[in-house]
């Protein structure tokens, strides 16, 4: 039975993966516990009433989840998209051989699925010895959390393709993920935000993704509103996509 | 390999304008021609990696259009850049490669392991592929492009930017898999590199074929049998030429020199110095590509 042609791709991913996988360990495992020890137990030593009825920890845990998400599923969409097409030219090389653009792309956007299910298990378990994950839906966070990382990674995938250096990069963290990172319910509820504010929180992306992955691990959770989350985040995801075979098409294709 | 009217465009740019031409199993066949000539352009289309905008192509009996997927799993190609992942080693290199064409890992290791040899790279297996020189990245591309043992090889300038060793060394690789019965497809600015490796070869120019044959063949047609290569003072060459033109069947102006096409080199030489000329040097030498192609796109190849 041959391999499908997507999976030979994602095997390039995972085969650099495991040379390369010890550099990533910082970014990826150890700042998400840091932060959680440093602002949800530390800070949250001072924080006497409870947020939204739970403790700090445990308010900030799940945010934390979704933000990391973010932030590795935006990050594989930028410099290895570049790498691909430009610096090393990794897509090239696999074009020359039975593989397709559309291969090209799945077989990416597979691997940062794949990568964010590593972080996202290895982040469960720290939660859960926290003490923190409540109610067994919190299983469910895992995908939560998928979906949260691809609804970055597909758009800026797409985006990353149509770019010839990386400064494009520098202002997406800048204007983009940093200020979603601070303000879209991960430290604090966005009810605390400026009621002008609120609603531009409550349209972006972490914001649905952090709603739904605290819902599931805290089991504070009402069906339609988590179905809504749930689906953003996929049409997103979805919408991404699309834009993404458009780009890497017109890229890799001349 | 046949093509038919096979055209490149990129918006109003033609960069291969309706060309012909056939490619039997096991010939090696080349692409001459300056930069910008549209060679690349038909290695891509003849690669399936870039649709052909007109005309009909067919790569080993298929449709590009339809069974790129299949065509590809048969061609090596060498890209003029190189694809290779500079962090991972060399034999990495050569694993990832051969999972694309979904080879088993012990085909692949034992292919890697000859194909290291043939390129010369076996005590470089497990190096990094970043501080190798150009010539080993080259081999290394060319060892890659070998691991599904394809049967028809795609080299777009194989040897561009090496030193003269490596290029050596290339030559005799390509050399080998050729008497192994591959069909190769060559693009090169190096004359000697075409008469070397190619059976059969055309000259492109602004997308269209200006000349076609063997180098023999084509050197017969479009060049005399010598050369007589003249340096004057630099300036002189065109008042030369033009007074030393009854001499010489044909004669080229070079920046830096003044070409004398004819017969018999050394009596044409003799005539120049009969007729009180006395040039800062004087070379006779047997007609090469190199003077086709001067002839046919009126400039030197590498520039």
């Amino acid at each position: 039975m041959a391999t499908p042609l997507w999976v030979r791709a994602l095997g390039y991913w995972a085969y650099q993966y495991r040379r390369t996988w010890r550099s990533s360990i910082t970014t990826s495992f150890l700042y998400p516990v840091l932060y959680l020890a440093a602002i949800g137990v530390g800070l949250g030593s001072l924080i006497h009433h409870p947020v939204d009825g739970v403790r700090y920890v445990d308010f900030i845990a799940p945010g934390l989840l979704a933000a990391t998400a973010m932030q590795i599923g935006s990050n594989e969409a930028m410099y290895p998209v570049m790498m691909g097409i430009k610096w090393w030219r990794t897509y090239f090389a696999m074009l020359a051989t039975p593989l397709r653009v559309l291969d090209v792309l799945r077989g990416h956007l597979a691997w940062i699925a794949v990568r964010l299910t590593i972080v996202s298990v290895i982040y469960l378990a720290v939660v859960a010895a926290f003490g923190v994950a409540r109610s067994p839906l919190a299983v469910l966070a895992l995908p939560a959390a998928v979906a949260t990382g691809t609804a970055f990674a597909a758009p800026i995938a797409a985006f990353s393709a149509t770019q010839d250096k990386d400064v494009g990069f520098t202002t997406i963290y800048r204007f983009g993920l940093i200020p979603l990172f601070l303000f879209s319910g991960t430290f604090f509820p966005v009810t605390q935000l400026p009621g002008w504010l609120q609603p531009v929180a409550d349209a972006t992306p972490l914001y649905h993704g952090v709603s739904l992955c605290r819902g599931l691990v805290l089991g504070q959770l009402s069906l339609w509103p988590a179905l809504g989350d749930a689906l953003y985040l996929v049409a997103l995801t979805a919408v991404g996509y699309l834009l993404a075979r458009r780009t890497f098409t017109r890229r890799l294709v001349v | 390999m046949v093509a038919r009217g096979l055209t490149k465009r990129f918006g109003d740019f033609v960069a291969v304008d309706s060309v012909d031409f056939e490619i039997d199993r096991g010939e090696s066949f080349g692409f001459l021609g300056p930069n910008g000539a549209g060679k690349t352009s038909t290695m891509k289309m003849i690669s399936c990696t870039s649709p052909v905008s007109g005309g009909t192509l067919r790569v080993l009996g298929m449709d590009p259009a339809v069974d790129g997927t299949r065509i590809r799993a048969r061609i090596g190609l060498v890209p003029q850049e190189d694809s290779l992942d500079l962090e991972l080693t060399v034999l990495d290199n050569l694993m990832i490669y051969g999972r694309y064409f979904d080879l088993p890992r012990p085909l692949i290791r034992r292919r890697a392991q000859q194909l290291l040899e043939f390129a010369q790279l076996t005590d470089r297996a497990d190096d990094r592929v970043d501080p190798l020189s150009g010539g080993m990245k080259r081999r290394l591309t060319i060892a890659r492009s070998l691991i599904s043992d394809p049967d028809l090889l795609i080299l777009d300038e194989p040897t561009t930017g090496l030193d003269p060793q490596a290029r050596h060394l290339l030559w005799d690789r390509l050399y080998r898999l050729k008497q192994e019965g591959k069909t190769l497809v060559i693009t090169t600015h190096y004359m000697d590199e075409a008469e070397q490796l190619c059976d059969r070869l055309v000259v492109m120019d602004h997308g269209r074929f200006a000349a076609e044959g063997t180098p023999r063949e084509l050197i017969e047609r479009y060049s005399t049998r010598e050369v007589v290569e003249l340096r004057f003072r630099s300036g002189e060459h065109e008042s030369v030429a033009h007074r030393l033109a009854g001499l010489a069947v044909r004669s080229e102006v070079l920046p830096d020199r003044l070409l004398l096409y004819t017969a018999d080199g050394d009596a044409t030489l003799s005539q120049v110095h009969a007729a009180g000329f006395t040039p800062e040097s004087a070379l006779v030498r047997r007609a090469t590509l190199e003077d086709v192609f001067l002839r046919l796109t009126g400039r030197t190849l590498v520039d």
